[in-house]
């Protein structure tokens, strides 16, 4: 699914040079929860990024579903932001003019859906990361941060993404809350085999993945299976 | 990305901020407002002026004594600053076949005394009974100066119609006497009103055969100027040629010491006045708009940085650099289009209620609605695209990380 080849980002400020990662080799399965944990300034946003093909590496090949995506124009890697990936940040990043339900619907306008088509996926998506129907209408200013990435996490979904980044969703939640949500994406990942790939900081919440891969100054230095994984998913819960 | 969504997006984002967008538009309506007005009187007082010069009657040469220097204008010369022009012209003139009229012309200003008391100062025109074929008078009530009035020194008059409401008010003028400069006339007509043709009105001028007035009111045996009536307007230049080498021989000159000028000469020396008076009025009211586009510029600006993470969020959920692009000058055109249809509506009324206050004739112009439409159009696009880039070329990473 995702396979980084030799990745090396370098970032140049003036004169002064640093490199972000170095020689990065990773594979990504379909249908895998993995969590990518490190301390900030590790690199784990830099290969978000580039993961999540809003940055480009400086070397290396990025194989995407087998396809080489160093050699994608500018709009073609929109395109496959916009269908393939889907994106949940720590801050949400919901517009704030847009209410519930025009937020999600967001992404399908760059993908020229049908006006009809649209609200029925946005609402199944809100319902897919349960999300209350009542507050639909709602504006992101009334919501809590508990709904707020639920909102957030049904944006992601609308198009049907196979990959979903979360950047350290539950980074702004309270602990119950956080936990919440992590069985949102683990129920996602469970039942409709999306390939999850988690950045975070914490150990805890790493702990919900598959798989942890570790990373620090650069350069991953340990990938390894999750021995006493929390899984918060229960059938009978919605 | 389908227009229409293109569409919502930028109208939502301008309905987002009413009153910043309603101020930016405002510096649209107005320099739309007052190029439209602007160039609808440039082009309603060309109008009115060509009217009037044409109502003075057409295919008109008129010779005046001394000599206009060239770019001085017909305007700038003082009429009658020579003395050159005699009967001896006019039967010279006469000569000529394709004139079919001769108006010799003298004029004074006199003090005029009506029989029922009321005084006045007016211009009193010395003519022949040609004037009223080459000047196109019509008359309103009574009879016009003859031939013969003009032979026989006939103490006649024939009044203008504001110069007989001044003297005698609602009473009929018709048989009564006036005296001008204490000689006695015998009013025998009244000019049909005419309004103002430009720089002279008849309405206010008092016609007298001009032999009375040569040796009995001016005393002297010069005219102001000779009005000639050409048959055809091809002939015009020839005649012109004509009058030109029979007026220098007869007055026995190298050069000549007269000037002669068509109705074509009058007209475009207005025209390419009030043409430059309009070019510079509108250029300045020009300048208004060009304030306002830089309006629209600093707003995008503004919008655009406050916009940084939402646009930063749009690329990454998979809005190209053309679709931000978009967006952000569908904004800025939308703002110079509206502005532009209600300057328009605002000039067009604002000339409306101007012209009809002050009396002037305004033509509202397809072409200057055009031109300020796409003027302000193309303002949008130019002063809307560098913040458009600007949005366009954002790194969503960075973005994503503006505070």
């Amino acid at each position: 699914m995702i396979e980084l080849k030799n990745i090396t980002k370098v970032y140049k400020t003036g004169e002064v040079e640093t490199t972000a990662l170095k020689n990065i080799n990773l594979k990504i399965e379909r249908s895998e929860f993995v969590a990518i944990m490190g301390p900030s300034g590790s690199g784990k946003s830099t290969l978000m990024h580039i993961i999540g093909l809003l940055d480009r590496p400086t070397s290396g090949e990025y194989f995407l579903e087998g396809i080489n995506v160093n050699r994608l124009s500018d709009n073609e890697l929109a395109n496959l932001r916009n269908k393939k990936i889907g994106f949940v940040f720590q801050a949400f990043y919901l517009l704030p003019r847009k209410n519930v339900l025009e937020n999600v619907i967001l992404p399908t306008i760059y993908s020229g859906l049908d006006q009809e088509l649209r609200e029925k996926k946005a609402k199944k998506a809100l319902k897919d990361s349960a999300f209350p129907e009542n507050f639909i209408y709602h504006y992101p200013n009334q919501l809590s941060g508990g709904m707020m990435q639920r909102v957030a996490i049904a944006r992601a979904l609308v198009n049907d993404p196979e990959i979903i980044l979360a950047d350290e969703p539950t980074g702004n939640l309270d602990t119950k809350t956080g936990e919440v949500i992590m069985h949102t994406l683990q129920k996602l990942n469970l039942e409709k085999g999306i390939t999850i790939v988690l950045i975070t900081h914490e150990e805890y919440i790493a702990q919900h993945a598959e798989k942890i891969i570790k990373i620090r100054d650069g350069e991953i230095i340990a990938e390894e299976k999750v021995k006493n994984r929390k899984i918060l998913y229960y059938n009978n819960e919605i | 990305m389908k227009f229409n969504d293109l569409l919502k997006e930028s109208l939502s984002s301008l309905k987002a901020n009413k009153l910043r967008t309603g101020l930016t538009m405002l510096g649209i309506i107005i320099g739309v407002a007052s190029v439209i007005s602007m160039i609808s009187l440039g082009e309603g007082s060309k109008i009115s002026i060509q009217r009037s010069i044409e109502s003075l009657g057409s295919n008109n040469l008129i010779v005046f004594p001394g000599i206009v220097q060239p770019g001085r204008g017909f305007i700038a010369s003082g009429r009658g600053g020579a003395e050159v022009l005699k009967i001896k012209d006019v039967e010279e003139l006469r000569k000529i076949e394709n004139i079919i009229a001769i108006s010799p012309e003298i004029q004074r200003r006199f003090q005029i005394v009506s029989e029922v008391g009321n005084n006045i100062n007016s211009t009193v025109l010395g003519i022949s009974s040609d004037f009223f074929i080459v000047r196109n008078i019509q008359i309103a009530n009574g009879e016009k100066i003859s031939e013969d009035n003009v032979k026989s020194f006939s103490r006649v008059a024939v009044l203008g119609s504001n110069i007989t409401k001044d003297l005698f008010g609602d009473i009929n003028p018709l048989g009564k006497k006036i005296r001008i400069n204490n000689l006695s006339f015998r009013v025998i007509g009244v000019m049909q009103p005419k309004g103002s043709t430009g720089f002279v009105s008849y309405d206010d001028f008092i016609l007298v055969p001009y032999s009375v007035m040569q040796k009995q009111l001016a005393g002297t045996e010069y005219f102001n100027s000779i009005a000639v009536k050409v048959d055809s307007k091809e002939n015009i230049e020839k005649v012109r040629g004509e009058i030109e080498e029979r007026l220098v021989k007869l007055h026995n000159v190298s050069e000549p010491d007269f000037s002669i000028f068509s109705q074509e000469d009058i007209l475009s020396t207005l025209t390419s006045v009030i043409n430059t008076f309009t070019i510079f009025l509108s250029f300045i009211a020009g300048i208004s708009l060009v304030v306002g586009g830089i309006g629209i510029m600093n707003m995008m600006l503004t919008s655009v940085t406050e916009r940084t993470r939402e646009i930063g969020l749009r690329k990454a959920i998979g809005a190209k650099r053309n679709d931000i692009l978009k967006q952000i000058l569908l904004e800025s055109i939308f703002i110079t289009l509206i502005g532009g249809l209600v300057g328009i509506i605002l000039g067009s009324t604002i000339t409306f209620v101007v012209g009809k206050i002050a009396n002037i004739n305004i033509l509202i112009s397809i072409k200057a609605i055009l031109i300020s439409v796409f003027i302000s159009t193309l303002i949008g696009m130019i002063f809307g695209y560098y913040p458009a880039k600007k949005a366009s070329n954002l790194d969503p990473i960075e973005a994503l990380k503006y505070e």
